[in-house]
This record gives C-alpha cells, structure tokens and sequence, in this order.
C-alpha cells in the first residue's frame, strides 16, 4: 500500500518520511509553546520599543503558523505533497488578499470620507 | 499504515496520467484538506471583518479594556495541549491501539472542554457587564469572529463522541480510521486559526 500511496502523492497529515510518529508532535510541542509565551510577553512587555511589537507579533504568529503546518499537519514541499502544498499556497493567497485588501481599501476610504460634522453641514 | 519507507517515491518520474487511479484515502485526504482552506478562507473574512471594525467602539469599552490575556493564555495552552494528544491519538489509531487512542482521545475532549468552557465564561461576563454583540460594531466583529471559532470547537467536540462511539461498534475500520484522521487536521487546522485569533484580537489589543 504504502508504494502505492508514494505513486499518488500523500494526504496531508501522514508523514512520508523525515521525523516520524510522536517525535513529530514533540517537537512542534516545544517550538510551538516557546513561540507563544514569547507572543505573549511581546504584547505585555515595555522592553520592546512599542510601535515594533505589532510586527514583532506578526512575525511570531507566523512563525508558530509554520511550525504547526509542519510538525502537526506534516504538509511539506516534498514531490509527492505537490497537490497538498499548491492548494496550502492557493489558500494563504487567498487569505491574504482578503485580510490585506479588505484593510486597505477601507483605510482609503476613511481616509476620504468626509467627517460626520462636515457631512451634515452639507446636508443643511 | 506505516510509512517506514524513507526512500523517495520512485514513481515520481512517471506522469500522472500514467499512474492510476489515486487510493481512496488519498482522494479523501485531499478533499478534507481542500474543505479546511475554504474554512480558513471563511475565517480570513471575519478576521478581515475585526480587523476594519476594532476601533469603532461607538464610545463603548474598547479592546484594552475588555480582554484578560492571563485567561487567554490558558485557552491557548488548552488548545495547544489538545492539538498535540490529538496527534498522538491518531498515530494510536494507525497503530490500531485502542487503549492508547481512547487515553489520548479522551485527553482531547476534556482539554476541548476547558478550551470552550472558559470562552463561555469570558463571552457570559462580557454580556454580564454589558459589552454583548449589539454595543458597538467592535464587539459585533468580536463575537461573530470568536464564536464562529468557538462554535468550530463544540462542533469539533461532537464529531469526537461519534468517532469514539464509531470505533468502539465498528472498530477500526478503513473508514472508521479515515475519518479519525480527517478528525485530526480538523482539529489541528482550528488551533492554527486560534493563533490569529490570539494575536489579532487579544495581543493586538492596546
């Protein structure tokens, strides 16, 4: 079976090769709960300087992000994950026009919009 | 189904065409992964949808004020927690070990529990106190972002019970143990929202 599942590709989740079995879920354990409390310490911190801690939070979140696609869901960029990895990048593509385009255009529009008291002066 | 294999799939030279019918675990696979990007899509708005709103308070109380991020830690390691026994109880079910699967499974649900028992409580306080959905389009996004995660949590939950009721009258049947494993990457890609949902909501509170 196992040679047959290789010919097609493997589902996500099943690790082909490289770290196997529980050794996997351990070690994205210990990257993953290092990444949060560091997240956690960011946003509560005064060390950091204050205008770099959103950033510092995106690269962290990010960060354990990977960690969990690649030690919990076990989707990688090996030949036979082609189809797992091609739809994970579609997704993030798609996550990320969303998130990014709904925030800027409604910035932009802010941004122009008249004020409320202007507006109704208008109006009068 | 074991994956000592280390070589790389000879077959990878032979064009798709060539190669056959896909197994069904594989095309099942697949699918269930396709279904978890179009959730995660679904979540990206809602995100999106926080994201434009969070300032617009309508001179209610804002984000900083509301949000206890000692009580979210705890959801978050609950969460995090579950996801990693959730892990070790789908190799136990590769491995056809009732024992261990019923241990870790079990393990999962309760640290489910606690994950939606304290977002209960936070969602009953705030509503308590009177920062419900209808205050402002701040809290509004918030509830719909955060409930619908926490709603894919109960759901998640149920879906375990029939799984364990599954395997214990079935056994581990081919299906039985492909939907056990769709049952992990579900449950691994909701702790994967759960981070942006920490990050976004409760950290970038300020």
């Amino acid at each position: 079976m196992n040679s047959h599942l290789q010919a097609q590709g493997t589902v996500p989740g099943v690790d082909a090769r490289g770290v196997h079995g529980g050794r996997s879920y351990l070690i994205g354990l210990l990257c993953a709960v290092p990444l949060t409390v560091a997240s956690f310490w960011a946003a509560t911190t005064s060390l950091v300087y204050p205008p770099a801690v959103p950033v510092l939070l995106a690269a962290l979140a990010i960060a354990q992000m990977g960690v969990h696609v690649a030690f919990f869901l076990h989707i990688s960029s090996a030949p036979d994950q082609t189809n797992n990895f091609l739809a994970l990048a579609f997704g993030v593509f798609v996550t990320a026009l969303v998130v990014f385009g709904s925030m800027m255009i409604m910035a932009h529009l802010n941004h122009n919009m008249m004020s409320m008291d202007e507006l109704t002066k208008i109006q009068r | 189904m074991s994956a000592a294999d280390p070589a790389l799939p000879t077959e990878i030279g032979i064009p798709l065409s060539l190669r056959g019918a896909a197994t069904i675990r594989v095309v099942a696979g697949f699918g269930f992964w396709l279904f978890l990007l179009s959730d995660i899509i679904l979540f990206a708005a809602l995100f999106a949808t926080y994201s434009v709103l969070s300032s617009s308070t309508a001179g209610g109380p804002t984000a900083a004020e509301l949000f206890d991020k000692k009580h979210v830690f705890l959801e978050t390691m609950c969460l995090l927690a579950s996801s990693v026994t959730c892990g070790f109880g789908s190799l136990a079910v590769q491995r056809t070990d009732a024992r261990a699967m019923y241990l870790w499974m079990a393990t999962t649900f309760v640290l489910g529990v606690c994950f939606v028992a304290m977002e209960g409580r936070e969602f009953a306080g705030m509503v308590a106190s009177g920062a419900g959905p209808s205050h402002s389009a701040f809290l509004s996004a918030f509830f719909t972002l955060v409930g619908t995660h926490g709603l894919h949590v109960s759901l998640g939950l149920v879906w375990l019970v029939i799984m364990l009721l599954q395997a214990t009258t079935l056994g581990f049947q081919p299906m039985v143990s492909r939907r056990f494993f769709s049952f992990g990457l579900f449950w691994h890609a909701l702790d994967i929202v759960w981070i942006g949902v920490f990050t976004i909501v409760y950290l970038g509170a300020r």
